[in-house]
Parts: structure tokens; C-alpha cells; sequence
């Protein structure tokens, strides 16, 4: 019954789904739809989230609960990891509904796909991919609301109309408060469906003009008060009775294992219960521990002792030799050569031949860790054949079903608690730290908390990637580009769940290398072979970072070479206003789009040209400086969102600072401006953090980067200064896209483009450095 | 065996001297709002008062802090309310939250000492604590406003 309404919601949606909300949308990205009413303020497309694991949910009977004192209850079924997911995802239905946000009370859902749709947090995905849901569900609730008080007053539903938290009949001046018709919203049990609930087309949505919170910004997080109050609770909050704190010693390099180890002196230390081994498991592992050896004991700080205390022979097995400085010159000799071709317009071979003049530069970039500031962290009780966790995890659902597979239960045996994540930038996708606390609490018997180390976080991540870009063009004699070779070479993601390949996927490729928009005849981006020797893993924009510091820094270092205006050759390479046509541009069928169906979010390079624009104007492009200040420009599209950074640098004693950064951003329908901004307002600090500092090396295949001393971030002595963000005002009907990831990309080109402008030194490997000579 | 005044409770601690004061607050008191960042005082998620003078709970030590006063997060204000907390909200200050209660601690010890600090005082004194979100720029307007009640 619940499955059956469900997809009947969902099918109808997608025959109803309409060309009206582009084809009103100007090439510029400013909307000029007219709305009309209702009728029209809801024209439904299709995203990415229908072919997400479980699609999307639609029934409000799965998420919404309204009890007779009032209180409207909305379960939040992403993880909220900072972005305001869990605020901004509910704010959606009870504005819709017309519920007053006072009386709305969230509750987190446990990992359950099968029940609530995809609940994997990354991507920047669920905003974009939940707005229609949220909005159709709360317009059913207003629906039967509106029946209910219809029905007591028997008039037609036509003759009431819901206000805040009540639904109101004029004509005879009765009202009738949300809470009143709680009893009239009928379920056969409590977790069934509702028995009235409304099709698709019966549903009525708001004109924008109606919204009290979609939109406005004016909803504080749902966290806030207990944020600031200390009882917001984080992984590691969670305590059970007789829980045990355990602490692991994991081989230093990936694929290793224990040989021999002594554990006189952990067993020691006042506290510790034991000490187990784990088994560890080999690539491609997906998001399988990488074993070790688990100090378990009464406290933290005796774990962390008895850890530190074991002495331990390793085995480091084939990835003992990797090293960072050789693998990069490896990299760089590789991306030399032709790769493998991810994408072919023209004839790129003739644009070079032809070429009056060439001109190259590559762009590199180390690995990298998250480290969110809560490391991570997972509490696991295994009991009588069940299995339960409190974790922070972006992949509740994943996360469930993997914990089930290395316990060898049946998924139904486990449940996944989701506490509030202390940050996630995608480390939290991965739920190896989860397994570990499960398979401990198999082992001994008792609730675990397994805790990681700031050590053990920046020693045992899954890396952003390590890649070398490098950019070939062929100019004419007038100095107009004819020609663009961009190899990317880089260890592939998809090395973390299937044997490697040695070469990137279009999923990589699709992130600034096969998707660039330049309006050049004869296009090439090919990849050049780099085998993983760590676990690779997405960080937040993932190969957006490196494919926009190098694409956007070398046209700068292209209108440096032709002796021209920055900008002004940008905008030339982007060309006019225009929505890309993939089969004339070479980009093949298997491009990614970040999920999205392309029609739908078409590469519009009239929305790069105007975020471009906003930027510039705002910081006053082609402004007089003093000496040692420099203006930076970027721009860049990424998870369907076009993000420009304008910045100026100021060389202090040879410290690199940001006293002014503007982003201009077109994320389509902005439903949560406030949030949005406090993004980019993020975006921009850890944009500086991995543009200047964010090295992770490999000697030996250890990682040589321990804790913040050593692997240090952005803090506020020199934080980026006067973030200011420009958002295109947006219809709804254009369609809402990615906030979390894009802002990070532009902000490393940026910089270094200002760098340039400030001192004339081109940088052109990432991380920088703070200071430059 | 160590105690302290904890969050105005006269506290007694079973656990070896040399543990860190972090870990008796949240495994053994089980107040979990201040929290583990790193371990070696350098990013300031754990920050408490200790005699109302901010520090870096992780790297101190019980037996130091015997006879002393230490307040975290829950115990800053009866209510909730101090004034640093009230310009957090205001300025919707954090994103996910984790490192908040030590920046709020340092920031409250900081105005403590100096009513009225310079934005280089801000600054340096915030310095210590590091947001991964990167929500610096409110920080500082925050610690502004409860600085100046504007």
C-alpha cells in the first residue's frame, strides 16, 4: 500500500514533468518565468535522485507525524554534517503545509533506505534532490488538513483555506487548529499510511509568493541552542552501559598487517580490558577496516595508552615503496604522454600540427585529508544476534548493509542510529571505523566505542586523490586558441572497489576534464596511467579542486603569454551565452553530470559568464593596487552549480592573506540563502586551507603528516577576510543544484591568479605554502 | 584520585593523576559537551575554564587542576545564556557544530580578561581553535558583539 501510493506519486510526476521551467530561463541564468498562481508554481522535473539507491519518497506518511497538541513531527532522513540539511529539508514540508516551525519538532531516521529513499549525505545532492519531495509532501498534508476541516464543516474543500497552523473557513469564520484535526488524519496503524491521502494531481503547491520559510533564510539550525550549550549530541556522546573504549594500532601502510606483536605493556595500563587482534583486508576493500591491533578498556585515555604502549612488527606488504616525490615524477612523465581519451572534438591532432604557437603548463596537487574536527568515531552493541550503532555517518543505509555483510547478520538485525556528524567532507562516507566497533563488539561481548585519534584520522584516511593536470594548447597566428589537450593523471576513486584499472572513469572525468566548457574547435581530455598505492577516496569537490585550479589558472597564464586582459580571455574561451550540445562538443553518452539528467542541468556557459561578471564587478576587476596586492579571478561549474571567485591577496612580510573574497553563485532555486552563504563562507576558508596547506605525503607508504601540527589548516589569525556572497536570484522553476561542494573549487585558482597579479610568481602546485619569497 | 569543582559540583575523580582532564570530564564526570579534536592542544575543541582562564583540557592533566574550579560548556551559564552564547545564536554561528563549545569557552575566558578586545585581540586569542567548516568570519563578528552587546 505504502510502495504503491508511493510510486504512483512518483510515476505521475514524471509524465507531468514539463519544459516550461526551462524554456524560461534566459541564457544569462536570470529566470523570467511568470508565475501565475499555484497551478503553475510547481512544475516537476526530473533529478538524479530517482536513480539514487531507493530513489526519492513522496509520502508524507513516512515523514510527517501531526499530534493532537499541535506538534508537527519531521523526521530529517540525511545526515547532518554542517550544511543544514536537517533544518532546511523539514523548514520545506512545514512551509508547504503551513506549519508554524515553532511547533515542528525533528527526529533523526535511522539508516533505512527501503523505508525513507536515499540517505547517502554527499554529492551535494540532498537539497537538489529532496526539495520536490519535501514540497509535494507537505502540500498533501495541507490537502487532507484541508479535507478534515471540510469535512467537519461539510463544505467543499474549496471554501477553506489553511493559514499558519490552522485551517480557516471565512465564510462562516470557523477555524480549526492543526492539532484539532490531528484525529482526522487517519492510519490503520501508526506506521501506515494515511488513509486519505491525495494523488499527484490533486495537489495544490504555494505560489513562491506565499513562502514564510523556503527562501527567506530566516529558520536558525535545528541544533543551535544545543550547539551552544554543549548537549548537541556527536558520535562519541553516545554512552551505553557497560561499554568498553577501544583504541587501534592499524598497519602504516595500506595492505599491511601485524607480523609479531608484545602487549605486556598495554595490558598494564590501569584500565585496559584487552587487546584483539583485527583482521585487516587488502584492496580494493571498498570501505572494509584495515585491521590492526585494538587496545580495549574502561576509558578513553587508557586505550589511547595501551595503544601507544604495544609493540608491533609490521608486514607492509606491496605498498611499502610508495613514495610522494617519485610517484609525482612518475605522474608528471605520464601525463606527458597521450592518455587514454575520456573525450574528442574536432581534430585536435590538425590544431596542433597547425599551430603558429603552443603553449603548455602543468599543475599538481598532493594528496590530502578531510579531518573533520570530530575524528571518527562509532559505538556498536552486538547482542543476541542483533546488531545496533550509534555513528556519524553520511551513509546510514551503506553503512547498515556493510556493517550486516562483515558481521555475516541479515541487514534486518541491524540498526543504524545517525548522531549529528562533526563535520564529514566525505571521510564519513566511509564507515570502516564502524565495522571496526561492530566486529570488537562481537568480539568481546560488550557495547565498544571505537575511537580514532587525530593520528589515526590523518594517518588512516581515504585520500583525495594525488594528479598532475597538464594543459596544451594550439594557438593561431592572431593568438586565438585552436587547440586544448588536457591529460589528467591521477589515482583512480574507483581503486577503492575494484581492481585498478590504472586510469580515471568518467565520473572523475566529469568533474572539470571531459565537461570543460571553452568555446575551442578541436578538444581532447585524455588520462594518463597512475595506479593507487593508498585508499582514495572522495573530499569534498573531489577532482574539482584540481581540475579548476589548473583550468582556471592556465587561461591567466594564457592571457599573461598573449599579453592580455585575465578576464577578458576568459570570457572569450568561454564564448557566447550557450547551453553545451554534448554530441558536438565530443563529450560521449557516459558522461556523468553529477547524476543529473542533462536537460535538466545543461552545462550553460551563459551562467559561467554572469557568475564571472558579478565577481569581477564586485571587487572592481582592472582597479589600481598597491604594490603586493593582487586581484584573482575563477570560475567554475560544479554538482550542476556555477561558482565564481573574485579575491584580493595582500603579500603581509611575505605571509599570503585574503583581505576580500566575493563569490557570485548560481545554484538555481535558492531555498536556503542563509545556509547557502554560511557554505560558501566555509568554502572559502577551506578553499585557502587546501590551496596553501593541505599536503599529505607518503615515505616508505607511510604518511608523514600526523596532527595539526604537521598537517595544519587555515585558522583565524589569517582566515580568508569579508567573504561576500552574491546569489542570482533564482525562480523556483529553475532548478535548484549543489551548494555544499562548489564553492571550494575556484577559490585555489583564484588565489593563485591574485598571487600572480601581486608578485608575478605563478604557483602552480598545490599546496603552496603560506608564505611566499 | 583527583578533585576538583566541577561546573560548581565539588568532583572526585578515581583515575590515574596524569590523565587528561578531557577525558575525565567525558568518560568518567560523562559531561560530553567539551570535546577530542587532537589531543595535543592545538585546535581547542576541549576547551574549558580552569579558575575561569581558558585551556586546553586534553593536555591538562587532573592532578593539576586539583582544588581548582573548572567550568565546560554546560556549566558556562545557568541558563545558557551567557552573553557569548546569545551573539553565537544571533550570528548563527556554526555549521556542524563539533568545535563550537571551545570556541565559545575561549571566546567567553577572552572577554573575561578583556571586555572590550581589538580585532588583532580577537584574533590571536581565537587563533588556538580551528572550525573545519570555516565559520571564522562569524566567529569573530560573534565575539564582537558580545564584546560590545552590538
Amino acid at each position: 500500500m505504502l510502495h504503491y501510493l508511493n510510486q504512483q506519486a512518483t510515476r505521475v510526476a514524471l509524465v507531468n514533468v514539463s519544459r516550461r521551467s526551462f524554456l524560461g530561463v534566459t541564457a544569462s541564468g536570470f529566470a523570467l518565468a511568470a508565475f501565475a498562481g499555484p497551478a503553475s508554481a510547481f512544475a516537476p522535473y526530473k533529478t538524479g535522485g530517482e536513480s539514487m539507491p531507493h530513489g526519492l519518497r513522496t509520502d508524507p506518511s513516512i515523514f510527517v507525524t501531526l499530534d493532537s497538541d499541535g506538534t508537527v513531527t519531521i523526521v530529517a532522513h540525511r545526515s547532518e554534517m554542517g550544511t543544514g540539511s536537517r533544518t532546511t529539508l523539514p523548514f520545506i514540508i512545514a512551509d508547504e503545509m503551513g506549519a508554524d516551525w515553532a511547533k515542528v519538532k525533528i527526529v533523526q531516521a535511522p539508516g533505512d533506505e527501503p523505508k525513507y529513499g536515499n540517505q547517502d549525505t554527499d554529492g551535494s545532492r540532498s537539497l537538489r534532490h529532496h526539495i520536490q519531495s519535501m514540497r509535494q509532501m507537505g502540500a498533501a498534508m495541507r490537502y487532507m488538513l484541508e479535507e478534515a476541516a471540510a469535512a467537519r464543516l461539510d463544505v467543499p474543500r474549496s471554501e477553506v483555506k489553511t493559514g499558519v497552523h490552522e485551517v480557516t473557513h471565512a465564510a462562516s469564520g470557523q477555524s480549526f487548529g492543526f492539532g484539532e484535526l490531528a484525529e482526522d488524519l487517519v492510519r490503520e496503524q501508526p506506521d501506515m499510511p494515511y488513509v486519505n491521502l491525495p494523488q499527484f494531481e490533486d495537489l495544490e503547491f504555494r505560489d513562491e509568493a506565499e513562502f514564510r520559510y523556503i527562501g527567506k533564510g530566516n529558520i536558525p539550525i535545528t541544533d543551535l541552542h544545543d550547539i551552544t550549550t554543549g548537549s548537541a549530541v556527536y558520535g562519541a556522546d553516545v554512552s551505553l552501559p557497560g561499554m568498553k573504549v577501544a583504541v587501534i594500532a592499524r598497519p602504516p601502510v595500506v595492505g599491511g598487517k601485524p607480523i609479531r606483536y608484545d602487549d605486556t605493556a598495554a595490558r598494564a595500563v590501569p584500565g585496559v580490558v584487552t587487546v584483539l587482534g583485527l583482521q585487516g583486508y587488502t584492496m580494493p576493500a571498498k570501505f572494509a577496516p584495515l585491521g590492526g591491533i585494538a587496545v580495549i578498556a574502561d576509558n578513553t585515555w587508557a586505550a589511547i595508552q595501551g595503544r601507544d604502549l604495544l609493540e608491533i612488527e609490521w608486514e607492509d606488504g606491496p605498498h611499502g615503496d610508495y613514495n610522494s616525490d617519485t610517484f609525482m615524477a612518475a605522474m608528471r612523465e605520464s601525463a606527458k604522454k597521450p592518455g587514454k581519451v575520456m573525450r574528442e572534438k574536432g581534430d585536435v591532432d590538425g590544431a596542433f600540427a597547425g599551430a603558429a604557437k603552443t603553449f603548455a603548463a602543468e599543475y599538481t596537487q598532493t594528496h590530502m585529508a578531510h579531518i573533520p574536527m570530530e575524528p571518527p568515531v562509532a559505538i556498536a552493541s552486538v547482542k543476541d544476534g542483533k546488531c545496533e550503532i550509534w555513528a556519524p555517518v553520511q551513509s546510514p543505509y551503506g553503512t547498515r548493509t556493510d556493517v550486516a555483510a562483515a558481521l555475516q547478520m541479515d541487514p534486518e538485525d541491524v540498526t543504524v542510529h545517525v548522531t549529528l556528524l562533526g563535520g564529514g567532507f566525505g571521510r564519513k562516507s566511509k564507515c570502516d571505523f564502524v565495522i571496526e566497533a561492530a566486529e570488537l563488539s562481537r568480539m568481546t561481548g560488550h557495547p565498544v566505542r571505537v575511537q580514532w585519534t587525530r593520528e589515526d584520522d590523518v594517518k588512516h584516511s581515504f585520500y583525495h586523490t594525488t594528479s598532475v593536470e597538464r594543459i596544451e594548447v594550439a594557438l593561431d597566428e592572431a593568438g586565438k586558441v585552436t587547440g586544448w589537450k588536457h591529460n589528467s593523471t591521477a589515482p583512480s576513486i574507483l581503486s577503492t572497489f575494484a581492481p585498478d584499472s590504472g586510469h580515471q572513469f568518467p565520473i572523475e572525468s566529469g568533474m572539470g576534464h571531459m565537461d570543460m566548457p571553452f568555446d575551442i574547435a578541436n578538444i581532447r581530455a585524455d588520462n594518463g596511467e597512475a595506479f593507487a598505492h593508498t585508499r582514495i577516496g572522495w573530499f569534498r569537490s573531489v577532482s574539482n579542486v584540481p581540475r579548476a585550479f589548473a583550468v582556471q589558472s592556465f587561461a591567466a597564464e594564457l592571457a599573461e603569454e598573449l599579453g592580455r586582459d585575465q578576464k577578458e580571455v576568459l570570457l572569450e574561451l568561454l564564448g557566447p551565452a550557450r547551453k553545451l550540445d554534448l554530441a558536438a562538443e565530443g563529450i560521449p553518452d557516459d558522461f556523468w553530470n553529477y547524476g543529473e539528467v542533462y536537460e535538466n542541468y545543461p552545462i550553460d556557459t551563459g551562467r559561467l559568464t554572469n557568475t564571472l561578471n558579478m565577481a569581477a564587478d564586485a571587487i572592481g576587476w582592472g582597479k589600481e593596487l598597491p604594490e603586493g596586492e593582487g586581484i584573482g579571478l575563477a570560475v567554475h561549474r560544479s554538482f550542476v552549480t556555477y561558482v565564481a571567485c573574485a579575491l584580493r591577496t595582500k603579500i603581509v612580510d611575505g605571509l599570503i592573506t585574503v583581505p576580500e573574497v566575493h563569490f557570485a553563485m548560481d545554484c538555481g532555486y535558492a531555498a536556503n540563502p542563509e545556509r547557502i552563504r554560511s557554505q560558501m563562507e566555509g568554502a572559502a576558508v577551506m578553499g585557502m586551507t587546501l590551496a596553501l596547506k593541505s599536503g599529505i605525503t607518503f615515505e616508505n607508504g607511510r604518511v608523514v603528516q600526523s596532527n595539526f601540527y604537521d598537517y595544519d589548516v587555515i585558522r583565524a589569525e589569517n582566515y580568508p577576510r569579508n567573504v561576500t556572497v552574491h546569489l542570482v536570484e533564482n525562480p523556483f522553476s529553475v532548478h535548484a543544484s549543489g551548494v555544499g561542494e562548489p564553492g571550494v573549487p575556484p577559490f585555489a585558482p583564484a588565489l593563485a591568479n591574485a598571487i600572480f597579479n601581486a608578485t608575478g610568481k605563478r604557483l602552480r602546485d598545490m599546496p603552496f605554502g603560506e608564505t611566499i619569497g | 584520585m583527583a578533585r576538583f569543582t566541577l561546573n560548581g559540583v565539588d568532583t572526585e575523580i578515581d583515575a590515574p593523576p596524569d590523565m587528561p582532564l578531557l577525558w575525565a570530564i567525558r568518560d568518567i564526570a560523562g559531561l560530553t559537551g567539551s570535546k577530542y579534536g587532537c589531543g595535543a592542544g592545538l585546535c581547542g575543541a576541549c576547551t574549558v575554564h580552569v579558575d575561569g582562564k581558558a585551556v586546553r583540557s586534553c593536555v591538562t592533566t587532573i592532578d593539576s587542576v586539583e582544588g581548582q574550579t573548572v567550568t565546560t560548556i554546560e556549566g558556562l551559564s545557568e541558563d545558557g545564556n551567557h552573553p557569548v552564547q546569545v551573539a553565537w545564536r544571533d550570528m548563527n554561528v556554526p555549521q556542524c557544530g563539533f568545535c563550537q563549545a571551545g570556541q565559545i569557552m575561549q571566546a567567553a575566558s577572552l572577554l573575561a580578561e578583556t571586555p572590550n578586545p581589538s580585532d588583532d585581540e580577537i584574533l590571536s586569542a581565537m587563533s588556538g581553535n580551528v572550525c573545519r567548516c570555516g565559520c571564522y568570519q562569524r566567529i569573530v563578528a560573534a565575539v564582537r558583539e558580545a564584546s560590545t552587546g552590538a
